[in-house]
């Protein structure tokens, strides 16, 4: 094996690290590898997003990759962690910066998002997940809202669900049926939703009600805190993957909402929820992203090393072409990904359509490569002592929520299809 | 007292890389291949940013000596708390041939300039690993020198440094202004913040060639030739004490 004289010098001078407390485990590699290859996440960025994404993936490997496999096993919801993140400004990446966001950019957030999901794809997730929401509250919240919730959103001294699926409207997002009655200076609400990501363990739930007649246009947004009165929470689900948040379904029974926590007007609601999915949808695809490249990069590395009938799994062609098949996937989506933020952030008029593009076929490519990639570790593969089956589970919801695939096919062909 | 720390940083190939030799023995790749700060020098950079917060210092400057490509290594010192930078431009055979002596003339030159009280650098660089550079720079600047500090306090004017030598840890005392290097234990690199790395954007690196500072960059060392370290050889199964005593005995090691 070629030099590796300066590390084993300083493994010979007693230390058991060499900076920030790592720890070699096997899949650390992926985040610290650094080779000139074709699959480098970092080819087309400005310096600035290169630093970005350095921070990023040196937290990943330091912070994350070592207690993924745990975190999973154990159903444990990382807070420690996750504000250790805030405290680098992953908390509110593209909230604004007067609200103790980071104001960076689309494309900046997917950079950071891809990166750190190969630390751990779930707790990524939910970290998207929070700032989305914070998001939806600094851009459609007024003054006093802003003020009160993002800070300690942004620093994650608070934490955020997104409440809009219910046990009867999933892709019918629209035909949501959680009531929201006015009754002077307060809301009612009665009603559930279900699968919400952190329900339970979160602070601030940003919920999509009815306030009025049937239809999108019927939809407000409410801000409802935890603790008050009327608000429940279902049991944790038992989930194949994102086991590092939990799921509940959150009740509403008669809950008293101010109406000083509605973002936006009545009717609205609908509006900000779609808007918040546009961004949360790339999000959600660039933690496809993160898994599939720490998978290549592990199938790759177990290609090198395993051998059968006389040589290594490398030689042999079938896997090579395998493998190449699945970096050329990993790099289109990509591609796709950081195009369609890009969109966003111009706000171009073909933004929601690439959105919904690339959460479709990064989502689904990414799960076929990480599912290769487990393939072609054979049987250790299927063992929870390799990162691969886990980068496989975690990401296969990544097809389902924040709008289905099938749903992702909808918005496409209506932009298709309209006549303009 | 100025208050002032030169830090310098070094752009090295990734320590997670893997190395491979030139086709034609002159040296390892570095086209295309993966650079980050020198691992010691980031430890140097966390603890003047460290002095720097807890007031006994005023001014931490980053410097890096190399081709366009050091600025990115400066950016990573101003992004973890560093206040500006010095990039001295040395490129093409100058580069290659740039070793510790050269490197020491230079932060010499500007330690001079800069009126700096303090130098701190890495205790080694991870690519040629010569534990050199800060003893030149001392000697040069006729300086006291704490190396392999795992531990480092300002006191009044002079510097308590807890040294990592073999036979265990040494604390001496050294009158300002000094030269300091890092060894591992000194601290734990923070990361940088998205704040800190956008703020770092304005931060300012001025640009110095070394004819400016006087310095001759001149090699006095020639490399003639890199190798792969040797392949592990497959060991020997004996049956017996005896027969392994023999064997290290026909070896020479006993």
């Amino acid at each position: 094996m070629a030099t590796v004289g300066p590390l084993a010098r300083i493994a010979r001078l007693g230390c058991s690290h060499i900076c920030r407390n790592h720890r070699l485990i096997f899949n650390r590699n992926v985040q610290r590898r650094g080779i000139a290859s074709c699959i480098d996440p970092s080819y087309g960025l400005t310096d600035e997003q290169k630093e970005f994404q350095k921070v990023a993936f040196d937290f990943a490997a330091n912070e994350m990759a070592p207690h993924m496999a745990e975190w999973d096993q154990k159903e444990i919801f990382p807070v420690e962690t996750m504000r250790k993140a805030a405290q680098l400004g992953f908390g509110g990446i593209y909230v604004q910066p007067d609200v103790g966001g980071s104001g960076l950019s689309r494309l900046d957030t997917s950079i950071i998002f891809e990166a750190l999901s190969t630390g751990c794809v779930s707790t990524t997730a939910y970290i998207s997940i929070h700032n989305m929401c914070a998001w939806m509250i600094d851009t459609f919240g007024n003054t006093e809202q802003r003020e009160k919730f993002c800070p300690d959103l942004c620093s994650m001294e608070k934490f955020a669900s997104y409440c809009l699926t219910e046990p009867g409207s999933g892709s019918d997002a629209a035909s949501l049926l959680t009531s929201a009655q006015l009754k002077g200076d307060h809301y009612l609400l009665n009603g559930s939703k279900a699968f919400i990501s952190g329900g339970g363990d979160t602070d601030v739930y940003v919920v999509m009600c009815r306030t009025g007649g049937k239809g999108p246009k019927g939809i407000s947004c409410l801000v409802v805190e935890k603790g008050t009165p009327g608000l429940s929470f279902g049991k944790k689900e038992k989930k194949v993957g994102w086991n590092s948040q939990p799921t509940r379904a959150v009740i509403f029974e008669d809950c008293a909402v101010p109406v000083a926590n509605r973002l936006g007007v009545e009717g609205q609601g609908f509006n900000i929820a779609m808007k918040g999915l546009n961004g949360g949808r790339i999000n959600i695809a660039s933690c496809s992203l993160g898994a599939a490249h720490a998978s290549v990069q592990l199938a790759r590395d177990h290609l090198l090393v395993r051998k059968q009938f006389g040589e290594s799994l490398s030689n042999n062609q079938f896997l090579q072409f395998k493998l190449a098949e699945m970096a050329t996937k990993l790099v289109a989506s990509r591609l796709l990904v950081r195009e369609a933020a890009t969109a966003l952030q111009e706000n171009r008029a073909d933004a929601v359509t690439l959105c919904s593009m690339a959460k479709l076929f990064a989502t689904d490519e990414c799960f076929n490569v990480c599912n290769q990639a487990l393939q072609m570790h054979g049987g250790y593969g299927y063992l929870k002592d390799y990162a691969v089956q886990q980068f496989v589970r975690d990401i296969r919801v990544h097809q389902i929520l924040e709008g289905t695939n099938e749903v992702m096919r909808m918005i496409i062909s209506r932009n298709l299809l309209s006549e303009s | 007292m100025s208050g002032r720390v030169l830090v310098g940083v070094k752009r090295v190939i990734d320590y997670a890389v893997k190395i491979r030799v030139k086709p034609d023995n002159s040296g390892v790749v570095t086209d295309g291949v993966k650079h980050s700060m020198n691992p010691f020098c980031e430890i140097a950079v966390e603890e003047a940013v460290k002095l720097k917060e807890k007031k006994l210092i005023k001014e931490v400057v980053a410097v890096s000596c190399g081709p366009q490509q050091s600025q990115e290594t400066i950016r990573t010192a101003l992004a973890m708390g560093a206040d500006r930078g010095i990039h001295v431009e040395v490129t093409g055979k100058d580069y290659e041939n740039l070793g510790p002596l050269q490197v020491s003339k230079i932060l010499a030159a500007l330690a001079k300039k800069e009126d700096a009280q303090l130098v701190i650098l890495g205790k080694q660089a991870i690519d040629d690993d010569c534990n050199q550079t800060g003893q030149m720079t001392a000697a040069l600047l006729d300086w006291p020198q704490g190396t392999f500090a795992s531990e480092v306090a300002l006191e009044a004017d002079k510097i308590k440094v807890v040294r990592e030598i073999d036979g265990g840890l040494e604390t001496i005392k050294v009158n300002t202004p000094a030269v300091l290097t890092a060894d591992l234990r000194l601290n734990t690199p923070r990361y940088a913040t998205l704040p800190n790395i956008m703020k770092a954007k304005k931060k300012k690196i001025a640009n110095v060639k070394p004819a400016d500072l006087g310095v001759d960059l001149t090699s006095r060392l020639e490399v003639l030739r890199v190798e792969e370290p040797p392949q592990r050889q497959a060991g020997v199964k004996v049956e017996t004490v005896d027969d392994l005593v023999g064997k290290l005995k026909e070896a020479g090691r006993i």
